[in-house]
């Protein structure tokens, strides 16, 4: 459809005939205009033709040839590749030295042997067991990463790590406190969503002052950690994993190696030491922002005062409480922080390869987060604290 | 001299106020190997990113064709620059794509080839720049000398009127940049291309340059336009001339000169 209108637009057509000779010859005439968008009939039609008539000498010759581009010599070379494999006698000389010359050079390095790829299809089995293969190795990346962390660790407790004091500095400003707002945002909105949910159905008893106990115990033991962690899995450890992977992108990683620099020490350490000091703070404001959010729900909708929602809420959470939710969070940004790491020095070499990074650290760490999270509260619940 | 395919007339070149190059007046000719030289940091590379409408000037007109290609409207511009091709330094290929979509990326968006014969031309472009076969490699699993060589297979793939080359011997052998060079003058000597080179790779401006500008970053502007051959013979400036023999000097020795 496209091509005949192409065609009556400017008459862009390349003509080609195969003239059947003596001898098994044959002449190839080319003609008319040879341009980018030009029709002509597919090579493979021409290519046929030949095979069927079994020809061992061709020649091709320009018959009112008005105009070429690259389409011509392409349309040859494949002609030409084909006349090498069958091994039929190929003569060019008539046609422009230009349209000889390229034939020429797309010919003068021959095809690497075993370049070429087969496009094979796996097979359903080959595919889960591929993964299966990719899981293990994932799992010994994450132990060796492991490993060389506490010994990283070892370093700084003997005073040896090699890090600088000032990037600790700017990652713990990013990590700390340049996520206040969105933190701030997030924790707010979820208390006053639990509170919501939870006081239609209190509000059926007649027990909306149980509503701080719901929003505050939630809040600290579970949704606070969680959410931060959630958050800065998204917000930070998707920034290291895709900071890391330029560096290894641009052999900075390899720099610091022949530096003789770990670059677990160098790199990774001063990132994960900031997010594990920051984001149990973050967390403690985050509960303070949900029970915030709690309150304003319970005092605007529900009748409870200020000072009614802070005596139960006292009554309700103990130092106990504020303690489990700030382990948890110390865990989680210990998991955010190497599977940010990991991922990002893990990472191939190419800008697709960093945004892979990225992704697998986000996913990698919510995992972490959420399966970490349901062991704790379950040890949690059955030591009663 | 051929006709000018391209002028540029009083261009300054500037980075908010600090300015790279002032004053540039010179034309390409149609069919012409032009070299932009100069030390490190004189403004080539700036040049050849006012060349192909990556920046704009901050004074002055670059000319296609005698159509001023900042003045021109943005459908217009786009028109301009697809009739160029350009070969960055590191190849600029999409890492994500395989090398044949590589090329076949320009191709599938702006002509109107079915998929086999786009797979065709990509081929043969592949086997122009010596890398029949490697269809399906990805960019990051080939070597710098050869991902040189598929930039420059997707540089030409839309056969543009204008090919500009940023630095594109380095980082190769000298073998590799010799051959790299040789297919830069078949392309030309057959396609008719007018071909634009930035380097200070000698060999090769030697080897290949019909014409060139001196980009010289003291005195922020062009000191010389010509053969390169003719101002290596000729020159009074002895900035020139250090350029151009290596700070040796004219009398020890005359690279290339026939």
């Amino acid at each position: 459809m496209r091509k005949v209108e192409s065609v009556q637009q400017s008459d862009n057509i390349g003509r080609v005939s195969l003239r059947p000779g003596e001898n098994a010859s044959a002449v190839l005439e080319i003609g008319g205009r040879w341009l980018r968008d030009a029709g002509t009939e597919a090579v493979e039609g021409v290519l046929a033709s030949i095979a069927a008539q079994s020809v061992k000498r061709l020649e091709i010759r320009p018959v009112g040839l008005e105009a070429w581009d690259s389409r011509l010599p392409c349309y040859l070379l494949k002609i030409a590749d084909y006349c090498t494999a069958k091994a039929v006698d190929l003569d060019i000389a008539a046609m422009p030295q230009g349209v000889r010359d390229l034939l020429v050079l797309a010919r003068a390095v021959p095809e690497r042997a075993g370049a070429r790829r087969q496009r094979e299809r796996s097979s359903l089995l080959v595919n889960i067991g591929t993964r299966v293969l990719g899981l293990a190795k994932d799992s010994r990346l994450l132990l060796v990463f492991v490993g060389e962390l506490i010994l990283a660790f070892g370093a700084v407790v003997r005073g040896r790590a090699r890090f600088r004091l000032l990037d600790l500095f700017i990652f713990i400003q990013d990590a700390g406190p340049n996520g206040f707002p969105i933190v701030s945002l997030i924790s707010l909105l979820v208390g006053l969503i639990l509170a919501f949910v939870g006081a239609l159905q209190l509000a059926m008893f007649g027990a909306q002052i149980y509503i701080a106990d719901l929003v505050a115990l939630g809040t600290v033991r579970e949704m606070g950690p969680l959410m931060t962690a959630v958050i800065m899995s998204g917000r930070t450890g998707a920034a290291y994993a895709a900071q890391l992977g330029t560096m290894n992108v641009n052999s900075e990683i390899d720099a610091l190696k022949t530096m003789g620099i770990s670059p677990m020490e160098f790199l990774a350490l001063p990132r994960i030491l900031a997010l594990v000091l920051m984001m149990p703070l973050l967390t403690l404001y985050a509960d303070l922002l949900g029970i915030l959010g709690g309150a304003a729900v319970s005092y605007s909708a529900f009748d409870v005062s200020w000072v009614q929602y802070y005596n139960q809420i006292v009554k309700a959470v103990d130092m106990v409480d504020v303690a489990v939710g700030f382990g948890k969070s110390v865990v989680f940004a210990l998991l955010i922080a190497i599977a940010g790491c990991m991922r990002g020095m893990a990472c191939g070499r190419s800008a697709s390869a960093v945004g892979d990074a990225a992704t697998a650290a986000v996913v990698d760490s919510i995992v972490y987060i959420v399966v970490s999270d349901s062991l704790m509260t379950l040890v949690l619940n059955q030591l009663k604290i | 001299m051929a006709t000018a395919h391209i002028t540029v007339e009083h261009l300054t070149m500037a980075y908010g106020d600090f300015v790279i190059q002032r004053d540039l007046n010179f034309s390409i000719g149609r069919g012409e190997v032009f070299i932009v030289m100069g030390g490190s940091g004189c403004g080539k590379s700036t040049l050849l990113k006012h060349l192909i409408g990556l920046q704009q000037p901050a004074a002055g007109a670059v000319f296609y064709d005698r159509r001023n290609f900042w003045e021109a409207n943005a459908g217009q511009r786009i028109e301009l620059m697809r009739r160029i091709g350009v070969l960055y330094q590191s190849g600029a290929l999409f890492s994500s794509l395989t090398l044949a979509e590589n090329i076949a990326l320009p191709l599938r968006e702006f002509t109107e080839l079915s998929q086999a014969e786009i797979a065709d031309m990509v081929s043969y472009k592949l086997a122009l720049v010596g890398l029949a076969g490697f269809e399906d490699y990805y960019p990051a699993e080939i070597s710098g000398g050869m991902q040189k060589r598929a930039g420059l297979a997707r540089a030409m793939a839309l056969d543009p009127e204008i090919l500009f080359f940023d630095e594109p011997s380095a980082g190769l052998d000298p073998v590799s940049a010799r051959l790299l060079d040789d297919l830069i003058i078949s392309l030309r000597d057959t396609l008719g291309t007018t071909i634009v080179v930035v380097t200070h790779e000698l060999a090769s401006i030697f080897a290949i340059g019909t014409d060139s500008v001196f980009l010289d970053p003291d005195s922020k502007t062009m000191l010389a336009t010509g053969n390169p051959r003719q101002l290596l013979a000729e020159s009074d400036d002895p900035r020139i001339i250090q350029f151009l023999t290596r700070g040796q000097g004219r009398g020890d020795i005359r690279m290339g000169v026939s």
